[in-house]
């Protein structure tokens, strides 16, 4: 027997053995790097402080749920559920929303996701007035998305509130999120978020959201 | 003597509290002004959070509430609901038409939420009740410290937009709430007497993300002269709502 295996069979015996953390990616570019659709100000405490609390709740809630479930406590693991929603869904959106930015915008989709585009909706300009206008509707903090239907093999919109992730809410697989918390705009655009999410369309990774397509439609 | 009594009728009139208007029906409603300079609640508010957010937001919910009656009016000449106050209307909310509840739940909501909000704060506010409210206090919360504890805790947890209130109830008994979005607790059968609003509008330009120096800050805004004649206003209006 290798002493790797017996170190590894020793690591999982042990009863403190380290358990799964998330952590809080990197943003794929510089805080002032989206500017000026989004401000530095905004990126570092939306990255730094938001993003990040959503992870470090998210692990607190974890370790809750374990201990609750090791210890059949069943009340408490229902009521544990909003914070892991919260804060995971949190984690999720915002783990997708820094890809789906970029500081070389190209302005439009191209290949297989503009044909999809313009199958499902018409034309690209169409989507982007449909799902700007849903996004600015929302009540409140929520996320407007461009999803991927599995089953009926189409693009689709959809709002969501709050944190709550796409695909778990709706069943729409994550292409192209907008934040619309007031913390993803306010510092710069104020009340003002029909202007930011008119901006936000200069900064679209559409090389990310195309990939994230060519994954939902194989996977 | 007559200068006396017109003296008091004009002084009278000018005390009139900006909800006042609220139990009352208007063709529009209007954006009250605020009893207080935009920069009369710093350093705990600010004035740059105080401009925006009356004239920007709560100036939006209003417009936005009037277009959705005068559509609503104007589709059904005979509903009386329609024809009531907004606060009426808030507290019948499952009554409105399917076309136009969401629209005044959100926006109908934010103005008169907005109202209470910018009534129950004032400049040198702060300390804590007392009388008759404090009583209800320490026999609702077992004490103000606790009242407060519980009230901040509240605050705290609040997932996404919406505000934190104390209520009094038809029974007259005082419960701390939370309400998400523009919702009011008045369409849930409670009165109003105290809000902090937890948007981050109503914080981020000071605070950002740091919802608890806000929370603590805006309990030095708290007008405790206001909140007993708010709850006296309820009393008197429930007849006539």
């Amino acid at each position: 027997m290798s002493v790797v295996s017996s170190l590894v069979r020793l690591a999982r015996a042990a009863p403190f053995a380290a358990r799964f953390k998330h952590t809080l990616p990197p943003l794929p570019y510089a805080y002032n790097a989206l500017e000026p659709v989004i401000s530095r100000e905004i990126m570092e405490i939306h990255h730094t402080k938001h993003h990040a609390a959503y992870v470090n709740n998210l692990n607190v809630a974890e370790d809750q749920l374990k201990d609750y479930v090791g210890r059949g406590d069943v009340n408490s693991m229902i009521a544990v559920q909003n914070a892991v929603k919260f804060n995971g869904g949190g984690h999720i959106n915002h783990s997708i929303f820094w890809n789906n930015l970029t500081p070389h915008g190209e302005g439009q989709p191209k290949g297989d996701l503009l044909a999809a585009i313009q199958r499902d909706f018409g034309s690209f300009d169409t989507l982007k007035t449909q799902l700007a206008s849903k996004t600015v509707a929302i009540q409140g903090s929520g996320w407007g998305w461009l999803g991927y239907n599995k089953e009926r093999g189409k693009l689709d919109l959809a709002a969501c509130s709050n944190q709550d992730p796409l695909q778990a809410t709706t069943g729409l697989i994550p292409l192209l999120g907008i934040d619309v918390w007031e913390h993803a705009y306010y510092l710069q655009y104020k009340n003002v978020r029909g202007d930011y999410v008119k901006a936000i369309w200069n900064i679209v990774n559409w090389k990310d959201v195309s990939a994230r397509y060519d994954a939902a439609i194989e996977g | 003597m007559l200068w006396i009594w017109l003296l008091c009728f004009v002084f009278v009139c000018n005390s009139e509290r900006i909800y006042e208007g609220l139990v009352v029906y208007h063709d529009e409603l209007k954006l009250p002004d605020l009893p207080y300079d935009y920069n009369a609640l710093e350093p705990y508010i600010d004035e740059a959070t105080v401009k925006v957010h009356h004239l920007g937001h709560h100036k939006t919910y209003g417009d936005n509430t009037n277009k959705a009656l005068k559509e609503w009016r104007e589709a059904d000449p005979t509903s009386p609901l329609a024809r009531s106050s907004i606060v009426r209307i808030l507290q019948e909310i499952t009554e409105v038409p399917e076309t136009w509840q969401v629209a005044i739940r959100n926006n109908g909501g934010g103005f008169v939420n907005h109202v209470i909000y910018w009534a129950t704060m004032c400049p040198n506010g702060g300390g804590s009740p007392s009388g008759e409210l404090m009583m209800q206090i320490n026999r609702a919360f077992g004490s103000y410290v606790a009242f407060q504890e519980h009230f901040t805790s509240a605050a705290s947890k609040l997932f996404g937009s919406g505000y934190v209130w104390l209520c009094e109830n038809e029974k007259g008994g005082l419960v701390i709430t939370s309400t998400k979005n523009q919702d009011s607790p008045l369409s849930d059968g409670l009165y109003p007497l105290l809000v902090v609003d937890i948007w981050e509008h109503a914080y981020y330009l000071k605070h950002q993300n740091k919802r608890a120096g806000y929370i603590q800050s805006w309990w030095n805004t708290v007008c405790w002269d206001e909140v007993p004649k708010l709850q006296r206003f309820w009393h008197q209006s429930r007849n006539s709502l």
